[in-house]
């Protein structure tokens, strides 16, 4: 470890001298920059999403599985009555916690959406909603629709789970999506290096053929290579990365009437992960120009 | 140091050298002649392995070069000076770091040998125009650049490819003096000329054995120079 840690610190700093063999090539070292900030920028929003749908996947799953609602839909007469003997069976049964009856005004707040704040709850016969929340255990739902049906007839129990399963796995697959786009981001990173590492190799071939009569080993000429576009990828990516995070910082926080969009940030800890891509660009320039270099100068006579 | 037996080399379809054996032996001077296109500069190229024989040996410091990895020619090539025709520098490093070139590939700190190289700067006579750009030098700059360029890590073989091809009279007796200084050094040293005059002016300072390439083949010239 200690020695691979040498080896990388020595790759960093470098060797000055080697540095100054290959010509300062402008014009594509600032395409490089550029393109590698981009690329972070842009991955640094990746990783956003996917934490953030990530997070949203858990927030989903975790509060609508504790939590269900019991329907009871049943002529004017029986609707206390079978209220009361649901609540009764809910009390009784073993994983609930809490269960209670909502009230006219919490149910024309659900209504209150779709048919405004003047609708006559009590004039219409809109169903006694009870909500169920869950211990960690959570109940057995078959069993709890069997007493249901005998003891109050009209009672539906809805678990969530018709609901849960899309959501889930659509933030599910939100968050492979980000994931995906920083692969691909990775891979266009790598392609993008090694066009340029191949282009610049091509521009110096007359460098290389004098740095080999003067008695250059290939690993010496591909390492000035390596380290420049490396350095390149790392100085780009780092400016990207902080460009996307202030980017990010700027949105607007999450809030409940915001919805999903207002949550796409980091949070905590969190913060710490986009600092891991100005690294994972500086390795896959020097992967990228390495392949190139050894190539060309495998190739060259 | 150098050896080449019964070696070939065809380019383009034809055979250019055939049937070349030749040994350069520690503190000789060797000069080889012959016209344009017989093959002087792929003779020397293999000599430096920058080319492999289509068939026979060349033995660079006892290893054949074909059993030798690239790392193993490019340390052998630290033994082996080369001075081109057209000189071949880094146009964006100056004069200086261009005879350093050599120190700086093989690792050396180039402080330390700071003076070493001021030495050598001086010896070439291009102290003045060390901070100069390749570009920004005479034909003859350039070759005693090249000169001091390929000693710089005291190889036991110096090769030069026409080394005069470029300048003036002066300044080829100018190279030939150092030349012929390096030998007495102890350098083994081979130049590819095609200009007899040359041959003659360092055969009266010299024991230079010269050589011909006719016909594709090597021959031992002397009596008729």
């Amino acid at each position: 470890m200690k020695a691979v840690l040498s080896q990388v610190t020595e790759f960093l700093v470098g060797d000055t001298q080697a540095d100054r063999v290959v010509p300062p090539t402008g014009f594509t070292a600032t395409l490089t920059l550029f393109s590698a900030a981009a690329m972070a920028f842009l991955a640094v929003f990746a990783l956003a999403l996917s934490l953030a749908t990530g997070r949203l996947a858990d927030q989903w799953g975790a509060e609508l599985a504790r939590s269900s609602t019991i329907r009871i839909s049943a002529p004017d007469g029986q609707l206390a009555a079978q209220t009361e003997a649901a609540l009764k069976v809910l009390e009784t049964t073993k994983g609930v916690d809490t269960a209670r009856a909502l009230s006219s005004e919490e149910q024309q707040a659900l209504l209150e959406p779709w048919f405004g704040p003047d609708l006559p709850v009590d004039t219409l016969p809109i169903p006694q909603l009870i909500e169920v929340i869950e211990t960690e255990e959570g109940y057995d739902p078959e069993g709890l629709r069997l007493r249901l049906a005998a003891e109050a007839p009209g009672a539906v129990l809805d678990d969530h789970t018709r609901w849960r399963r899309p959501l889930v796995k659509a933030a599910s697959r939100l968050r492979m999506l980000g994931w995906a786009s920083i692969l691909l981001i990775g891979a266009a990173t790598a392609a993008m290096i090694t066009l340029a590492a191949n282009a610049a190799l091509a521009a110096n071939t007359q460098v290389i053929s004098v740095l080999r009569l003067v008695g250059a080993r290939d690993s010496y000429i591909a390492q000035a290579f390596e380290r420049r576009f490396t350095l390149r990828a790392l100085t780009g990516a780092g400016i990207g990365m902080v460009l996307g995070m202030v980017a990010i910082a700027l949105l607007p926080s999450a809030q409940p009437e915001g919805g999903f969009l207002t949550g796409l940030g980091f949070q905590g800890w969190h913060w710490l992960w986009p600092l891991t891509i100005p690294i994972l660009a500086g390795l896959v320039a020097f992967a990228a120009t390495r392949a190139a270099a050894r190539k060309t100068l495998r190739d060259m006579p | 140091m150098i050896e080449l037996e019964n070696v070939a080399y065809n380019y383009g379809g034809g055979e250019l050298l055939s049937e070349i054996s030749l040994k350069l032996q520690p503190g000789s001077f060797h000069f080889l002649t012959g016209p344009s296109g017989a093959g002087k500069t792929t003779l020397l190229k293999l000599c430096y392995g920058a080319l492999l024989p289509t068939s026979g040996q060349v033995r660079l410091f006892t290893s054949d070069v074909r059993d030798m990895e690239r790392d193993d020619i490019a340390l052998a090539r630290r033994r082996i000076g080369v001075v081109h025709q057209d000189c071949q520098f880094l146009d964006h490093l100056n004069v200086s770091d261009n005879i350093a070139l050599p120190l700086m590939v093989a690792g050396r700190d180039l402080l330390a040998e700071g003076a070493n190289l001021k030495e050598l700067t001086s010896w070439v006579g291009l102290t003045a125009r060390a901070g100069a750009l390749p570009p920004e030098l005479s034909g003859g700059e350039r070759q005693r650049a090249a000169l001091a360029r390929a000693v710089i890590m005291s190889p036991d073989v110096v090769l030069a490819d026409e080394p005069t091809g470029n300048i003036d009279w002066d300044m080829s007796q100018r190279l030939l003096r150092l030349l012929i200084e390096l030998n007495r050094m102890g350098k083994t040293i081979m130049v590819a000329t095609h200009d007899l005059a040359l041959i003659r002016a360092a055969k009266t300072h010299v024991q230079a054995r010269v050589l011909r390439i006719s016909n594709r083949r090597l021959q031992l010239a002397g009596a008729d120079l």
